[in-house]
């Protein structure tokens, strides 16, 4: 029987980019995946004719530019659009709107308040020192605090250094920003609500947190810390959906020498004398390897493919503490006709960005409130998007396909399952919503596919639907994640690694936990890492 | 105190379509299109300004020949006024504003808590409580914020208030034979108010070129009138409008600067060594410490001297042959990096190659360092490497009698 | 006129903690105090004829070394120090076995662990001992869903009302908390660690701090930094089943506090409670003998027998700077005290922006004062009974106690959501003591005081407290009256102190009694802002020594006293 050098469970985007950086060291690798297709949460899906719908994750900005280049991931069809920054609407019939020019934007904030439009200079300045501070963390191993190893060591004063490099002031600045909420960190800039929305909201997608949670300011990192093409912060479409980025990783996997098994569902992780030995699918097959790494979230992984008894108490308490409640839902929508939101003057560039309808920091926590009730928001924070403003392949000429994010939608409803029912009363919620800015946008509703955490973890497999395979909490970042002690790709079982979302640095659609994986994985293995171009300089 | 400007649904929807046009228009703008024979535009502040009308060498001779005209309406702009006004900027800014009498203009600047500088400006002390800010940058949330404790009011004029600068040997005549009457007073630095349309005309004897020029500002809506007041009059004294590159030349030469060229402002710099002192941009002679209030930045400032003085200088240099040096890195022995220029030219009346550079401090005495300066000069795509001799130089580099004559000469 | 070395502003604890201090090292020092009494938020106010009762109700965390260094003992503040002098203690009697179940006393590795974590020697207080008059006073969770939880001891070393399992999981808990607590505890005692060019000397705490982490062991310690910045709901979710428990620790975790349990970093809270100690005991709390009136009046005595001077009914208008430096201070009424010394145990808002003036200072600094957040979140309710309430299932001995209704961490979240938006909590969760029990001379004979601390009442309400605090009234009576029917009948006067009232009365600006919320952002070298921690301000010889400072509020004195080994220390 084949033995292969390494298995890769999942082919979402991390483990894809992990099998690549592996298959290119001269592993011979396969990659398993449950679904027919690939892409985990990073696809196009062609769910009604003619359209296609990034129906996870659907702008890019996060994925890491080294990566694509060592994979080459232009050469197998990838290519991202920069877009314009988008805007709220306003419950009086106006909206703010985030202009690229400079001077656009700051005209666009003075409608709103003339000290707001200035005080963004300094927000930006703030903001962009803690990205440039987090920016260089995301390509490396986090380090164990409580090693004594030269390397943790090193890696502890290299962040040491960083640390101290920024001086009195801005190292009380950054322990501030890492504990505040955004909504307290914002209102230490501006005055507006709605400005303070507008900003509040990255603080937030795909956390199981308020806008006024300690924390949601770092949060705001993590979608500020990508880039378009060195352009920091801005957002894109992949062309062709986001589904292009995970096509062009197993595209390249392929056109090194990988092997992908779709519809290979792993029903177990074979461990024997504490060493994984490859892994057993659904239907009973056992394949082989010498490593398996696991594109599964932590929980998954470690209580779903591992038996208990392989794991040390400790470990498997804290991986069952380990928190990934879904927060967010997501309803795709076809659409025969371009929408019209009058409060947005026709020619406006926003309709090509992200659209959003909560205007306060406040009604943003309301629906937070909700969540913590176990219920979906009344009044759901929406991050709305129509991609084929942009890019023409994922509808017929003049049919739109519409994104919309949705926050809070609960893993499961007042402690309960979810039902189609309660599905469907979700979506409904939604729609409402949009429906209230859009006349007659019900009727130009082709197609609709509504998501909820269930789905999500259904087909996805993100245990409780948490889009991030794990939150972004203090108490589950750096050597914290996904648990104390094994925050550095590898597992208490000998040749088991993971490398999703659930390890440093998190989520988004980054590929940075896949290729620090990989980093890990090729020094156990004493290969180069030739391959891997440097991180990008910060500089 | 709140400012908010858009509480109004209406007032907010009618300027939604600033989005169909980036840059803004100034006041003079249907003049400066006429004369912009190269439609050569650029961004300052959000506006559309010329970067030259027609020839920009030309244009500076204008400067240091004739009269130019400069629109500098996108200068920020802020009214500050109040029972409290002289306190506040006593507070805000380096220089003792007690001593400003009304009537009287100064170049001052004002730093953050750390004694970095935030801009550098002139301040207009238009009558005993009440006084004009014009600086490079925008600052209404740090002057907002500054403002708790003062009765003070504050309010942004850089869209209600038109201003062009009149500069070069014969801007007096000009005046003169607009009908200023009583403009031959004005001696540097000096304010006075004439009759013009409807409203009246603030005159300054201040400018950017180191020549015998003027500064006017008049409300927006008076604007068209006061240029052709001064074009009309000009006609026999050689009037011309300017765009900035000849404008830069005669700065250069005057050995001013300018704020985000020459040094980085403190709330726009990213990179936290980039931020620099007063001392440590020539602009030392401003923090008057013997005033008696505290002023934003006084005791870092105190005690960056006390613990020997700035890490940086900014001095004029002189460097051989005639090849402008711009962003140009200074190196001591020919090895040692030290500095980098930020500005620099063939100065058409010193004729002398000539920059504005920050220099490390010790390298910075005047003419003792053996300093150089590597300039890569591009030539038919082809690098020309120049490695050439550097000498520190007073500034300013050129200075000129008719500058500060009163009364000011006829050309 | 006499001359003074240093002016204090403010006679609350702190303020009279620093005078003392500074007097008895010979400074020359002058207490200035806006009201008739010393005391601040301690000092006891007749709320209705023959009923008294202070806004600070129990006494947890007022430092060992100031008890002893300003031998609070001979000034009339008997209770604690009966132990720090080493009288006999007496023999423990078992504690009551009230209710259905029996108590459940916890295993005995735990005193190894509180030895670990208390800094003094451990005393004879523990688990309800009589000590000089006074007992600890028990933790009881009421619950509408289940009989009360009574925690004796110092927090909880014994259960009353839990089954053995619960009780298993709560010693583990317990011990983990104060294991963690005990390594934070150096941090919160000592002056905080500068960032930039730390002194030798001030290195000191962060070394301890990173010596007691070290001997934690590498699980240990690994779960101490996750757990960190966590919040409270998640830890106790990890480790506790019983939802009293839960509640309890998630509503101490958030007192005083814009925090519900759910929010991150608020398991800091409750590491804050648990780094007191009263006798020596971490996490013990009593009701002190007297009311909290009386320990102000020791700490008056201490001050004035150290050889301070008091002035009170002197308000400060001003703080007189002069050259950058201070130089005394001038009244309300114009009269101008000279001194080179200036403290302010006032909020850090007030001294810098109302006292000093922005225009002595930086913008940039007056902007993070600006910004201290410190809207107070919570009510104070007094109560005049015409005798002692009577709690469902609740042995009447253990209303001496502290009696906690937050009977779920939900149950807190939920009081905690409304607000956020400037509304009270419908149902609100609230701890209550009846002081009068235990000194019947706050009360008439027989009538009994009842004192809340009512969660969550914000001071920005929007409807505004006119018309909100007869609401707030009705909603807090309804839950008192389901815990202790007929109670609203023996009402005989009552007094609702809502954040506005407590700013006005107290003088402390959003009625908040840490003067700035105490989350991990404006904690350390956060508080009150950089460019003022460590008791240091930006104006030469004017010093911060109030609860705005680290470490933070509650009857501690521990910024007062920091100020002053500060002050001291310079000069030396």
């Amino acid at each position: 029987m084949k033995s292969w050098d390494a298995i890769v469970v999942g082919a979402g985007h991390n483990g894809l980019v992990n099998a690549c950086y592996l298959q290119r060291a001269g592993l011979d690798v396969l990659v398993v995946e449950k679904n027919e297709w690939v892409g985990g949460a990073a696809v196009s899906r062609s769910l009604t004719p003619g359209f296609l719908y990034s129906n996870c994750s659907y702008v890019c900005s996060l994925f890491r530019p080294e990566i694509m280049r060592d994979l080459e991931l232009p050469k197998f069809g990838l290519q991202v659009i920069s877009y314009e920054g988008g805007a709220v609407f306003t419950r009086d019939g106006d909206y703010l709107a985030n202009y690229r020019d400079h001077h656009a934007h700051r005209r666009e904030f003075a409608r709103f308040s003339r000290k707001d439009a200035e005080a963004y200079d300094r927000y930006a300045r703030d903001v962009t020192r803690q990205c440039r501070f987090i920016q260089p963390l995301l390509m490396r191993t986090a380090p164990d605090p409580t090693s004594l190893k030269p390397r943790d060591i090193g890696e502890l004063l290299y962040l040491g250094r960083k640390f101290a490099g920024l001086g009195a002031r801005e190292m009380a600045d950054t322990l501030r920003f890492w504990t505040m909420s955004i909504s307290d960190f914002l209102d230490e800039y501006f005055e507006t609500d709605v400005i303070k929305a507008n900003f509040a909201l990255s603080g937030i997608i795909g956390t199981a947190l308020g806008p006024m949670s300690p924390g949601t300011a770092y949060v705001l990192l993590h979608h500020y810390m990508g880039e378009v093409d060195g352009s920091v912060g801005a957002w894109g479409y992949a062309r062709g959906g986001m589904g292009a980025i995970t096509k062009a990783l197993a595209d390249s996997f392929r056109a090194s020498g990988g092997t992908i098994r779709t519809e290979a569902e792993v029903e177990r992780i074979l461990v024997g004398n504490g060493r994984a030995g490859g892994v057993v699918l659904a239907g009973g097959e056992e394949v082989r390897a010498k490593l398996v790494v696991s594109n599964a979230d932590v929980k998954r992984t470690f209580l779903k493919f591992v038996e208990e008894k392989e794991l040390p108490d400790i470990f498997l308490r804290r991986v069952k503490n380990f928190r990934m409640r879904g927060s967010s839902g997501k309803v795709n929508i076809a659409l025969d006709s371009m929408p019209e939101f009058p409060a947005l003057p026709p020619d406006s560039p926003c309709l090509r960005a992200d659209m959003h309808f909560t205007d306060s920091v406040e009604r943003m926590e309301r629906a937070y409130d909700d969540w913590k009730a176990g219920r979906w928001s009344a009044d759901p924070f929406l991050d709305m998007v129509i991609p084929t403003t942009l890019d023409p392949t994922m509808a017929p000429p003049g049919k739109h396909f519409m994104s919309c994010f949705v926050q809070y939608c609960p893993p499961k409803v007042e402690g309960r399952d979810w039902t189609d029912a309660d599905r469907d009363a979700f979506g409904e919620t939604v729609i409402s919503q949009i429906a209230d800015y859009s006349p007659g946008f019900r009727d130009r509703i082709v197609h609709m596919e509504i998501r909820t955490p269930r789905e999500l973890e259904a087909e996805v497999g993100l245990t409780e639907g948490n889009i991030f395979q794990g939150e972004l909490t203090f108490d589950q970042l750096l050597f914290n994640r996904p648990v104390p002690g094994y925050a550095q790709y590898r597992s208490p079982i000998g040749g088991l690694y993971i490398c999703g979302s659930s390890t440093h640095p998190g989520g988004g659609v980054m590929g940075a936990p896949g290729r620090n994986a990989a980093t890990e994985i090729l020094r156990d293995l004493k290969r180069g890492v030739k391959h891997m171009s440097p991180a990008h300089d910060v500089i | 105190m709140r400012h908010f400007d858009g509480k109004c649904l209406s007032t907010r929807r009618a300027l939604q379509p600033h989005f169909r046009k980036l840059k803004l228009d100034s006041p003079f703008q249907p003049r400066l299109d006429a004369l912009n024979l190269q439609q050569a535009w650029y961004d300052w502040a959000g506006y559309k300004a010329p970067s030259a009308l027609w020839d920009e060498e030309l244009e500076y001779f204008a400067i240091r020949s004739q009269a130019a005209v400069f629109d500098i309406s996108p200068m920020v702009k802020y009214r500050i006024e109040g029972e409290d006004a002289e306190a506040f900027l006593d507070r805000l800014t380096l220089r003792d504003v007690t001593k400003l009498k009304p009537g009287r203009v100064h170049y001052t600047a004002w730093c953050d808590d750390d004694g970095f500088v935030l801009d550098d400006g002139t301040l207009f002390r238009l009558s005993p409580t009440r006084f004009r800010l014009c600086c490079q940058e925008r600052h209404l949330p740090w002057l907002l914020d500054s403002a708790p404790g003062f009765e003070v009011e504050i309010e942004e004029e850089t869209e209600t208030v038109a201003g062009l600068a009149l500069q070069g040997p014969t801007s007096w005549s000009v005046l003169n034979a607009a009908g200023f009457a009583g403009s031959e007073k004005l001696k540097p630095f000096d304010i006075a108010s004439f009759p013009h349309a409807d409203g009246e005309v603030t005159i300054s004897r201040t400018g950017f070129t180191g020549d015998l020029g003027y500064e006017l500002f008049v409300d927006a809506k008076n604007a068209l009138p006061l240029w052709d007041r001064l074009f009309e009059a000009g006609k026999l004294f050689g009037v011309r409008a300017i765009g900035y590159h000849a404008l830069n030349t005669a700065r250069i030469e005057a050995g001013l600067i300018v704020a985000n060229a020459d040094f980085v402002t403190a709330e726009h710099a990213i990179r936290q060594d980039r931020v620099r002192m007063p001392d440590e941009i020539g602009l030392g002679f401003m923090v008057d410490l013997k005033k008696p209030g505290y002023f934003n930045g006084r005791h870092a400032i105190e005690n960056a001297r006390k613990k020997g003085g700035p890490a940086h200088v900014l001095v004029g240099l002189e460097i051989e042959g005639n090849v402008p040096a711009e962003h140009a890195i200074v190196y001591h022995r020919k090895t040692r990096e030290v500095g980098l220029v930020s500005a620099a030219i063939w100065s058409p009346l010193a004729k002398r190659n000539i920059a504005i550079v920050s220099l490390q401090r010790d390298y910075g005495k005047d003419g003792t360092a053996d300093l150089w300066v590597e300039i890569y000069a591009m030539r038919e795509l082809q690098y020309v490497r120049l490695m050439k001799r550097a000498k520190v130089v007073p500034r300013p580099f050129v200075k000129l009698d008719r500058r500060a004559a009163t009364p000011p000469g006829a050309f | 006129m006499t001359s003074f070395d240093a002016i204090v502003i403010g006679g609350g604890h702190n303020g009279l903690v620093c005078a003392s201090f500074l007097a008895r090292s010979g400074r020359k020092v002058l207490v200035l105090e806006a009201e008739s009494e010393v005391g601040g938020a301690g000092r006891g106010l007749e709320f209705a004829p023959g009923f008294r009762v202070s806004m600070a109700h129990l006494l947890n965390r007022l430092h060992p070394e100031i008890i002893r260094v300003l031998e609070l003992e001979k000034h009339g503040f008997a209770p604690p120090m009966a132990v720090a002098s080493g009288s006999t203690p007496t023999p423990n009697p078992s504690p009551q076995g009230g209710g259905g179940l029996a108590a459940v006393r916890l295993p005995q590795d735990l005193d190894k662990f509180e030895q670990e974590a208390a800094t003094s020697s451990p005393s004879p207080l523990r688990g309800g001992v009589r000590g000089g008059g006074t007992s600890l006073a028990p933790n009881v969770v009421l619950s509408a869903n289940a009989d009360p939880l009574v925690l004796t001891g110092a927090y909880g070393e014994t259960l009353d009302g839990i089954s053995p399992a619960g009780a298993r999981e709560w010693a583990e808990v317990r011990a983990q908390l104060f294991r963690y607590a005990g390594i934070l505890k150096p941090l919160l005692a000592r002056r905080p660690p500068a960032l930039g060019g730390m002194a030798l000397a001030e290195t000191a705490a962060l070394a301890i701090t990173g010596l007691s982490l070290k001997r934690l062991g590498k699980e240990d310690m690994r779960d101490f930094l996750r757990v960190l910045l966590m919040n409270v709901a998640d830890f106790v979710d990890e480790g506790l089943s019983d939802d009293r428990l839960k509640g309890l620790l998630a509503f101490d975790a958030v007192l005083g506090s814009h925090l519900g349990p759910r929010s991150p970093t608020s398991l800091l809270g409750l590491y804050y409670r648990l780094t007191g100690e009263i006798g020596g005991l971490p996490g013990a709390q009593l009701q002190p003998p007297g009311g909290m009136g009386a320990v102000m009046a020791a700490l008056r005595k201490a001050t004035e027998r150290a050889g301070a001077a008091i002035r009170t009914g002197s308000a400060v208008g001003r703080i007189l700077v002069e050259n950058g430096r201070a130089a005394g201070v001038a009244l309300a009424d114009g009269e101008e005290i000279r001194a080179a010394t200036v403290i302010s145990a006032a909020n850090p808002r007030t001294t810098f922006v109302d006292l000093v003036g922005s225009r002595h200072l930086d913008t940039g600094f007056v902007r993070r004062v600006q910004n201290i957040r410190m809207k107070g979140h919570a009510a104070k309710l007094h109560l005049a009974l015409d005798r002692a309430p009577e709690f469902l299932g609740l042995p009447p001995e253990h209303r001496r106690g502290r009696l906690v209704i937050a009977p779920s961490t939900d149950y807190v979240e939920f009081a905690f959501n409304p607000s956020k938006y400037g509304e009270f909590s419908p149902e609100p969760a609230m701890e209550i003591t009846l002081p009068s029990l235990d000194d019947p001379s706050l009360a008439p004979v027989g009538a009994c005081v009842l004192s809340a601390t009512v969660l969550y009442a914000p001071y920005a309400l929007k409807e505004g407290w006119e018309s909100g605090k007869p609401k707030l009234l009705e909603a807090i009576l309804l839950v008192l009256e389901r815990h202790a029917p007929g109670l609203r009948k023996t009402i005989l006067h009552s007094e609702l102190l809502t954040p506005v009232d407590i700013e006005q009365r107290y003088r402390m600006p959003g009625g908040h009694w840490h003067h700035g919320e105490l989350q991990a952002d404006q904690m350390l070298m956060s508080r009150p802002v950089f460019g003022a921690e460590g008791y240091d301000t930006p104006i030469d010889g004017l010093f911060l020594a109030g609860a705005g400072s680290h470490p933070g509020g509650g009857i501690s004195g521990v910024p007062g006293m920091n100020a002053a080994k500060r002050i001291l220390g310079m000069k030396a």
